[in-house]
C-alpha cells in the first residue's frame, strides 16, 4: 500500500524517529557512561570527567576486582541460589500446573486447589511474619532460605497451567485409549510441547533469582553469605567497603582506582550474565507475556 | 475396558494428581499460609521473640489504633498513594503513546533495534539502577546536573530534595518499565484488523484520523481493563526503587508503608506494630483486587480468576 505523503506527515515522521532515538538512547546510554566509567583511570573518575567514552583507558578496576573475594564469595552464592532455585521453581511449577490442567470431571477436587494457589496472589502475608518463620526453622545464613520461601510461584503455575489446558485434548485421549500412563502423557507428550513455556519459566525464574537483594539482606547475618546484588547494596551505601575489606596484596593497586570507579565495574559484570541472556529474554518473555495476558 | 478397571485407573491417577499437588502446596502452606495465621497473631498482640506467639500477650487492636495515631505511618500511607497513583497513571499513558509512535515507523530494523532496546532497563536489579542513578543525578559533578548547569540552569538535588524525590521516582519509574509496557501494547496493536485501515485509507482517513477512529478503540478494552487492574496496586509504591533511592532526608516525601515496615521490623525489632501495618496494607489490597477484578468482568468481561 502508498501511502500518501503530506507536508505535515513528513515533519511527524521526523519529529518521531527523533523521539524514538532519543528514548532507545536514554535506556542505553546509562549503561555505556557505567562501562565508559569502568575502563577510565581513578583521577578522570573521580574529577567527573567521564562521560560515554573511558578517560585514561585502564583495567585496573577489573584488575582490582578480579582479586576482590567478596565480589567472587557473592557471585558464587548467587551462582549456588540459581543452581537449586531455578530447577526447583521449574519442578514445583510443573507438579501444580499439570493436575491442575485437567478437568474436574477427571480431578474432582481441581477447584478447591485452585482457590488455594490463587488465595496466595491475592493475600500477602507480610514481610514481618514470613521473616521471623525463616528465622525459626533455622535457615538463616543458609542458601534455602533463598530459594524455598520463594519456591512456588503461582504465576507461573497458572502461565503453565494454561499452556497444558491449550494443548488438544484428542491428543491426550488417543494416548489414553493406546494406554500410556499419566507420566508418558506429562513426559513423552506435555513437556515437549511444553518447550517454550519451560523455557519462559526458567527464564522468569533466572531474572528474579539474579535480581533479588532483599532475601540475602535479611536472612544473612554474616555477609559472606550475601547474594550478588545485595553485595552490590552494600558497595553503593559505602563507596569504601570494598578498599576496606580488600586483602593485602590488592592495596598496592589502591592509587590507580577509586571507590567510584570499583563500584563502576562490579556493576558492569553484574549486567554481563544479564546481556548474555538477552536475546532468549526477548524471545521467550513477551511470548510468555502475551499468552499470560490473552488467558489470564 | 470395564467399569471396574475404568474406575480403578480413574482412582489411581486421583491419587497420581493429590500427590503431585501437595508437593507445592506444603511450600505455600509453610511459607504463605503458615505467616498469614502466624501474623495474625502477632498483629493482635505484644509479641516477644522470647515467650513465642502463643505466650505473648493478647491486646486486640492496639496496634492497629496506633497506625492512624502515629505520624510516621500516616505519611507513609499518604505516600504511598500519591507515588503509586502516578506511576500507575504514568506507566498507562506514556506506554501507549510510545506504542503508537513506534507503530507509525515503517523503517523495519530501526523499529526492531528501538524495540530491543527499549527494554533493558526492565531486566536489570534496582539495585543496579539505583547505584547508577545516584552517580548520574549526583549534584557533585553527575552527568545530568552537569546538563542542566550547561544548559544555564541550578543543579537540583534530585534524590535529597522532598519537591523532587517523588517525581524522581515516578520518572525513574517510567523509565524502568515503559519500553516492557510498550511491549504489551504493540502485542495489543497487532490484532487490530488491517482491513479497517485500508478501508479508512480509501475513504481518505489520514494516520491521525485513522489513529483516532481506528487505533484507539481498538485497544480502548485493554487500556480500560489495565486501568482496572492498576487499582489493586495503589498500596504497592514499589519497595524496591524507594528502598535503594531514599535517605533520612526524603522520608517526608518518599517514606511508603513497605520501607517503613521493613525498618519497623527488621530494624527496630517492633514486630507486633510493623507486622500491623503490613496487615492492614495487606487487608486493604485484597478488598481493591477482588474490587476491581469484579470491576474488570463487569466492565470489559475480563475474568482473571
Amino acid at each position: 500500500m502508498r501511502e500518501f505523503y503530506s507536508k505535515g506527515r513528513i515533519a511527524f515522521q521526523i519529529f518521531n524517529y527523533i523521539l524514538i532515538t532519543a528514548l532507545t538512547l536514554l535506556c542505553v546510554l546509562p549503561i555505556i557512561h557505567v562501562l565508559a566509567m569502568s575502563f577510565s583511570s581513578a583521577a578522570y573518575v573521580d574529577s567527573n570527567l567521564v562521560s560515554l567514552w573511558p578517560l585514561g583507558l585502564t583495567t585496573a578496576a577489573y584488575r582490582f576486582v578480579i582479586k576482590n573475594v567478596a565480589f567472587w564469595t557473592s557471585f558464587g552464592v548467587t551462582l549456588r541460589r540459581l543452581l537449586v532455585g531455578v530447577p526447583l521453581n521449574l519442578i514445583l511449577t510443573i507438579l501444580a500446573a499439570y493436575p491442575l490442567s485437567k478437568d474436574e470431571l477427571t480431578f474432582k477436587a481441581r477447584k478447591y486447589y485452585v482457590w488455594l494457589f490463587l488465595f496466595v496472589m491475592l493475600f500477602n502475608a507480610g514481610l514481618i511474619p514470613t521473616y521471623l518463620l525463616v528465622k525459626s526453622i533455622g535457615l538463616v545464613d543458609s542458601v534455602w532460605a533463598l530459594v524455598l520461601p520463594t519456591g512456588v510461584n503461582v504465576f507461573n503455575i497458572v502461565l503453565m497451567m494454561n499452556f497444558f489446558r491449550g494443548i488438544p485434548k484428542e491428543i491426550e485421549e488417543s494416548a489414553l485409549v493406546e494406554g500410556a500412563k499419566q507420566h508418558t502423557i506429562l513426559f513423552r507428550l506435555f513437556l515437549p510441547l511444553a518447550k517454550p513455556s519451560i523455557a519462559t519459566i526458567t527464564l522468569f525464574s533466572f531474572m528474579q533469582h539474579w535480581n533479588s537483594w532483599m532475601e540475602g539482606r535479611i536472612y544473612m547475618n554474616n555477609t559472606s553469605y550475601y547474594p550478588l546484588q545485595t553485595y552490590l547494596q552494600t558497595v553503593m551505601e559505602s563507596s569504601d567497603t570494598v578498599l576496606q575489606n580488600s586483602n593485602l596484596d590488592a592495596i598496592v593497586d589502591q592509587m590507580a582506582v577509586s571507590g567510584q570507579n570499583l563500584r563502576a565495574a562490579q556493576l558492569f559484570i553484574s549486567i554481563i550474565p544479564v546481556l548474555i541472556i538477552y536475546p532468549f529474554l526477548q524471545k521467550y518473555f513477551t511470548a510468555g507475556l502475551v499468552v499470560g495476558s490473552v488467558k489470564g | 475396558m470395564s467399569e471396574d478397571m475404568k474406575k480403578r485407573k480413574m482412582n489411581s491417577n486421583t491419587v497420581l494428581f493429590h500427590t503431585m499437588i501437595w508437593i507445592p502446596l506444603l511450600f505455600i502452606l509453610i511459607f504463605n499460609y503458615y505467616p498469614m495465621i502466624s501474623g495474625f497473631q502477632i498483629a493482635f498482640e505484644d509479641f516477644k521473640p522470647g515467650l513465642g506467639i502463643s505466650g505473648s500477650e493478647w491486646v486486640g487492636f492496639k496496634h492497629f489504633a496506633r497506625i492512624f495515631a502515629t505520624a510516621d505511618a500516616v505519611r507513609a500511607v499518604r505516600n504511598t498513594l500519591i507515588i503509586a497513583c502516578a506511576k500507575i497513571i504514568a506507566n498507562l499513558i506514556i506506554p501507549i503513546i510510545i506504542a503508537l509512535l513506534l507503530n507509525e515507523i515503517r523503517v523495519k530494523w530501526f523499529k526492531r533495534t528501538a524495540q530491543t532496546l527499549i527494554y533493558l532497563p526492565y531486566f536489570l536489579s534496582w539495585v543496579i539502577l539505583a547505584s547508577i542513578m545516584i552517580n548520574l543525578l549526583s549534584t557533585d559533578g553527575g552527568l545530568v546536573n552537569r546538563a542542566i548547569e550547561a544548559l544555564g540552569g541550578n543543579s537540583v538535588f534530585f534524590l535529597g530534595d522532598n519537591s523532587v524525590f517523588r517525581k524522581t521516582l515516578v520518572v525513574s519509574d517510567v523509565w524502568k518499565n515503559f519500553g516492557y509496557n510498550t511491549i504489551v501494547y504493540l502485542a495489543a496493536l497487532t490484532n487490530i484488523d488491517p482491513t479497517f485501515y485500508e478501508a479508512a485509507s480509501i475513504d481518505g482517513a489520514g494516520r491521525w484520523k485513522q489513529t483516532i477512529h481506528i487505533t484507539l478503540p481498538g485497544i480502548s478494552m485493554f487500556i480500560v481493563l489495565m486501568t482496572i487492574l492498576g487499582i489493586g496496586s495503589v498500596l504497592n509504591a514499589g519497595f524496591d526503587q524507594v528502598f535503594n533511592l531514599y535517605n533520612v532526608s526524603v522520608y517526608e516525601s518518599g517514606d511508603i508503608i513497605d520501607t517503613l515496615v521493613y525498618r519497623l521490623g527488621i530494624q527496630q525489632q517492633q514486630y507486633s506494630f510493623s507486622t500491623a501495618v503490613g496487615f492492614f496494607k495487606s487487608v486493604v489490597s485484597l478488598v481493591l483486587i477482588v474490587g476491581s477484578n469484579w470491576l474488570a468482568d463487569k466492565f470489559a468481561g475480563y475474568k482473571v480468576f
